[in-house]
Parts: structure tokens; C-alpha cells; sequence
């Protein structure tokens, strides 16, 4: 906490607490809509904050995240669906199973030396190969989906994650906070240095007697652990799981944009990034409808668009040059 | 009974040339420009499309309407790699990768936007002829597709091996600076060899029409496909990707046949994941430092 506080200087400061009293207090003036677009943001924040420990500071390009997502939704749901298991104790084995995936990932790609693209490849790779094994598993539904039933009784038990949008709200609230607070940490912490060292250059870092294996698995247990978390939150947000969506390419795609446009290897990019793109995605949608284009797609032609354009003109992502601009953080690259 | 099983295995022997092809083009890009063509399903997809417009309006047959596409994608690899592409050679990998998937997204989603998201078949005169071979039953139309994916790829082969030109890109894939030292356009050569890259898409594409119907949810699949068959032969290599093509054609047919057709691309993956733990440079590739 005073890392992260003790990098801004007061503009910085003052403007983040406006942003976080903002948010806390976003119920009250929101309708059910735009809470709903904030609570995607805030969701996209957390699982772009795992991601981008993994990327942004281990330098380990994974194009498979929705594999965690999916593996920590699929465990929880499971457990509360079969058993009654709620998500509060579901979310743990949630985490390990994800982790374990993680774990294998890594020490494949880590161990084999596989790296940059082959590396990315190997993550999606594992991502498909679970996405099919999940069609085919009947006691999770199969290609049919898991469905968390919605009873009417159970509303508004908090502690079973069975209640209305404001509960997810502030709960997606919490995971983006701790994200960025986890980030904070971590990124001033000496692993945190240790993974800045293997991204730069590996074979210094291991000049510099740095365990480079450890640093990057640890790397890949905190990322695919923490995704995870973002999956069970998923799964009950959302009360049903289908392979062919939460496995989707398109997902671990998804996922990576916010960090890559903020900026990656930074604090505060993927959660500058996912209150630019969520966003973006609904002014489209709601300026097609508004321009009478009813044809599946213009959204997505846009969308594309301006990934390429971004990333055309500011490489390094939106949040360094917004810092640079407004002079916001004292140290941050 | 063992003549089910060459049954399936031929079917998927031509079928992979045609995907060995589609790789083709994915390795050579990769090989020779260092960028990952993330968008390359997507091209096969709109090659698919253009080969169905093409039969629908003037009743050209597929093998003949390759022609033009595979010359139209040259043409948009060649300007896509000039006004784009080469600004983002040698930058981060994920920087080229949204550059990449953002194309990727405008081409899949503008194809969804004119044609719909139900699949367009081209209904060939030939479609439901065979060959009967002693106990081999082989459809007409892989067959002769299968025969024009080997007959573009020797082509590309013959050009990289044979001409000036291809010698000149082959020298930048080897030694970059030592092209550009002794005086070779460097960004001239990459945008040729993306635009031959997207030429063997828009082949394969087209090839693709004749055993497959178009749809748009088939370009992140076909991105998937070419990239494991190049990592199973060999990201940059030429044979290899014809190789893994075959390789990935027939253990999709069996595995379709055996098993489940939903679970074949299970067996892609797992192939795929065994190839880059065990030799991540692939079947017929070299270690490159």
C-alpha cells in the first residue's frame, strides 16, 4: 500500500481517490445497465491485472488465460452445483486446480525452453485441448453447459453469491482493488525485480544468480491463480458455463486488451485500458442501434479498428502517455 | 476391413496437403518477416468467401477462381506489409499480435456482416464423384484439389529455390543485416513474401471451398490449425509445413473416425503439445538461436 502511495505524487493521489470514492459510491446514481457495464470493467480490470504479472513483468507472453477463468468457474460451479459447496470455500480448490494447470504449462514451456510465440502457442494449446476435454465430460454438463440454478429463496445470500447486481458490484469492486493492490506490491517486492530482470534480459538475470525457473513459475502460479478467482466470480455472475465460450480464444483475447492498450508492466494500465475498451464496446453498440445499423459485426469492425489504431499510435499503451501528460507518477516507466 | 482405415487415411492425406498449403503461407511469412500472421484463418476464410461469389455470379469453379484470388491476396499482402506491417517488424510480439488480431476481427466480423453467419457452400457438378481404386473410394473433388495444393506449393518451392528473387528473400530470412549490407530492399522483400504468404492463402482458401462450406466462425479455428500444423513441421520451414499438413490431415481423419469428429482437433492439440515439449523447433525444423 504505501509502495503504490509513495510512487504518485498528490495530483496522482487526490485523482484516485476521487476514482475510488467514485466507484464506491456508483450504486447510488447508476441504473441496473451502467452498473452493469462497471461491474464488466472492474471484472476486466482484475483479470487483466493477473495477466499482466505475468506479461507485463515476467514477460511471459500467455495467449491462454480463459483456460484459468474456466478451470476456476467450472471447479466452483461444480462444488456448489453437486455438492453445495458454496463459492466462498469452492473458490480454493478453484485456485489449486487452475494453479496445477498453470504449474504444468510452466514447467513444460519453462523447462523445455520454449519461449515468446512457442510459448504463447503452447498456452493456447493447452486452452483448446481443455476447452474439448470440457465438451466431453457429462458430470459438468458436457458441450450442454453447467447451469448454477437461480432459486428464488436463496436471493440475497451474500455468503452463497446469490444475490442482485449491486452484490456483484462491489464484489468485482474488491477483486479489481486487490488486483491492483497485488500488483502494487508485487511489482516494488523482490520478486517483482526479479521478474523485471528475466524480461529484460534472461541470461543477465541469471548472470545476476536470479532462480529463473522459480521467479517465472511463480510467475505463472500468482497469474493463473488469480485468474481463477476471476472465473468463479464469472460463474456466478453469469449462473451458466459453456466450454465453447469460456475456453474461447476470443476470451484469452479478450482478456489481454485491457493491459495491452493501458499498457503493459505497469499499475495502473490495465485498469486504465479496461475503462477505455469495455466502454468503447458499448458506445458502439449503442451508436449502431442509434444509427439504425442493424447487421452483426459493425461493433466488432470498429472494435477492431481501434485495437489497430491504438496500438498503431501508442505502443506502449494509453496509461504511460496519460502520466506523461498530466505528469501523474514520479517513477512509473 | 483395413481398407476403411486407408480410406480414411488417404481422405486425410489430401485434405492435409490443402491445409499444408494454408501453413505454407503462415511459415513463409513467419520465416522471413519474424511476424506472426495471427489473422491467417481469417484470409482463408475471406478466400473461402471469394471463391463462393465467384461461383455463385460467374460459375467459376474453385480450382479455377484460385487463380485470381491467390493474385488479389498478393496484392493486399504486398500493401498490407508495405503501409503496415513493416513499421511493426522487430517490435514486441504483442504489439504485432494486436495489430494482427485487430485485422483479424475487422476481417471475420466485415464477412459477418455481408454474407451472415450460415455457411455458404458451392455445390459442384462433380461434387459427389469418386474414383474407385480396387477397394479405394477417392472423392473427385480432393482429389483434384489435393493435386492443385502440392502442384501452387511446388511452385512456391521452385520460385524460393530458383529465381533471383526468391534467392534475395531467402538471404534476408538467413542474415538480415547481411541483406541489407550488400544492398537488398529489405522492405520490398517482405512485402513480397507476405504477399506470397497471403497468395498461398487465398489458394488454400479457395481449395478449401470445394470440401468445405464458408462460415465465419471458421477463421479462429483455421488461425489455430495452420499454426500448430507450422510448430508440428517447423515454424519456417517450407517442407515442413506440407508435412505437418499431411501429419494433422490424417490424425484428424482418424480420430474422427475412431473416436469422436468432435474431439479430432483434441488430437491436433495434443500432437501439438508433444511437439513443442519434445522438439519445440518441430519435425523438420532447425534450432535457430
Amino acid at each position: 500500500m504505501t509502495a503504490l502511495w509513495g510512487a504518485m505524487n498528490t495530483r496522482a493521489r487526490i485523482l484516485l481517490g476521487v476514482l475510488v470514492v467514485m466507484l464506491l459510491a456508483a450504486p447510488l446514481a447508476l441504473d441496473r445497465y451502467f452498473l452493469s457495464v462497471l461491474t464488466l470493467i472492474l471484472y476486466f480490470v482484475y483479470v487483466g491485472q493477473a495477466w499482466n504479472l505475468m506479461m507485463g513483468y515476467a514477460g511471459q507472453l500467455s495467449l491462454g488465460h480463459a483456460l484459468y477463468v474456466g478451470v476456476g468457474g467450472y471447479v466452483a460451479a461444480a462444488l456448489w452445483v453437486h455438492y453445495g459447496i458454496g463459492p466462498w470455500l469452492g473458490v480454493v480448490p478453484a485456485i489449486a486446480i487452475a494453479a496445477a494447470f498453470g504449474a504444468a504449462i510452466g514447467w513444460l514451456g519453462f523447462r523445455f525452453g520454449i519461449e515468446g510465440v512457442y510459448f504463447a502457442l503452447l498456452t493456447i494449446a493447452f486452452a483448446e485441448f481443455t476447452r474439448i476435454g470440457f465438451d466431453h465430460i457429462p458430470f459438468v454438463g458436457g458441450a450442454g453447459g453447467l447451469f448454477i440454478p437461480y432459486e428464488q429463496d436463496r436471493i440475497g445470500e451474500w455468503w452463497n453469491l446469490r444475490g442482485g447486481q449491486h452484490l456483484f458490484y462491489y464484489l468485482a469492486f474488491l477483486l479489481a482493488a486487490v488486483g491492483v493492490l497485488i500488483t502494487a506490491l508485487l511489482s516494488r517486492a523482490r520478486l517483482g525485480f526479479q521478474w523485471l530482470a528475466i524480461r529484460e534480459d534472461e541470461t543477465a538475470a541469471r548472470a545476476l544468480g536470479i532462480d529463473v525457473f522459480r521467479a517465472k513459475m511463480k510467475a505463472v502460479l500468482i497469474s493463473s491463480g488469480m485468474t481463477a478467482v476471476g472465473g468463479v466470480f464469472y460463474a456466478f455472475y453469469n449462473n451458466s458455463l459453456f466450454p465453447t465460450q469460456i475456453f474461447n480464444i476470443s476470451r484469452s483475447i479478450e482478456l489481454i486488451l485491457a493491459p495491452i492498450v493501458g499498457g503493459i508492466g505497469t499499475v495502473f494500465g490495465p485498469v486504465v485500458g479496461a475503462f477505455v475498451l469495455t466502454p468503447l464496446g458499448e458506445v458502439l453498440i449503442a451508436l449502431t442501434e442509434w444509427l439504425g445499423i442493424d447487421l452483426p459485426g459493425v461493433k466488432a469492425v470498429f472494435y477492431g479498428l481501434t485495437l489497430m489504431i491504438i496500438i498503431t499510435l501508442v505502443p506502449t499503451g494509453v496509461w504511460p502517455w496519460i502520466a506523461r501528460r498530466l505528469d501523474l507518477v514520479k517513477n512509473e516507466p | 476391413m483395413w481398407t476403411i482405415y486407408l480410406n480414411v487415411v488417404l481422405q486425410g492425406v489430401m485434405t492435409g496437403l490443402i491445409y499444408g498449403l494454408m501453413a505454407l503461407g503462415l511459415s513463409v511469412i513467419f520465416g522471413v518477416v519474424r511476424v506472426v500472421n495471427f489473422a491467417h484463418g481469417e484470409f482463408a476464410v475471406v478466400a473461402m468467401y471469394a471463391a463462393f461469389v465467384l461461383f455463385k455470379i460467374y460459375g467459376l469453379d474453385p480450382l479455377i477462381a484460385m487463380a485470381p484470388i491467390a493474385l488479389a491476396f498478393f496484392a493486399i499482402g504486398f500493401i498490407l506489409q508495405m503501409g503496415l506491417v513493416n513499421s511493426f517488424v522487430g517490435r514486441a510480439e504483442h504489439e504485432q499480435f494486436i495489430l494482427l488480431v485487430g485485422l483479424a476481427i475487422i476481417l471475420i466480423n466485415a464477412v459477418l456482416m455481408i454474407f451472415g453467419p450460415d455457411a455458404q457452400p458451392v455445390n459442384l457438378p462433380y461434387a459427389f464423384d469418386s474414383y474407385l481404386i480396387g477397394p479405394l473410394i477417392i472423392d473427385k473433388v480432393r482429389v483434384y484439389a489435393a493435386i492443385a495444393a502440392v502442384a501452387v506449393s511446388a511452385g512456391l518451392f521452385a520460385f524460393f529455390r530458383h529465381t533471383r528473387t526468391g534467392t534475395a528473400i531467402r538471404a534476408c530470412a538467413d542474415n538480415l543485416v547481411g541483406a541489407a549490407v550488400i544492398g537488398l530492399n529489405v522492405k520490398r522483400l517482405y512485402a513480397l513474401t507476405f504477399g506470397l504468404g497471403l497468395a498461398c492463402v487465398g489458394a488454400a482458401g479457395a481449395l478449401m471451398e470445394t470440401i468445405a462450406d464458408a462460415a465465419p466462425s471458421l477463421g479462429p479455428a483455421y488461425t489455430l490449425l495452420a499454426f500448430t500444423i507450422v510448430i508440428v513441421g517447423g515454424l519456417g520451414s517450407m517442407s515442413g509445413a506440407l508435412v505437418g499438413g499431411v501429419l494433422i490431415g490424417v490424425s484428424e481423419a482418424l480420430a474422427g473416425f475412431l473416436i469422436a469428429p468432435s474431439m479430432k482437433s483434441m488430437f491436433s492439440f495434443a500432437l501439438l503439445i508433444a511437439v513443442l515439449v519434445l522438439r519445440p523447433q518441430g519435425l523438420m525444423g532447425r534450432r535457430v538461436a
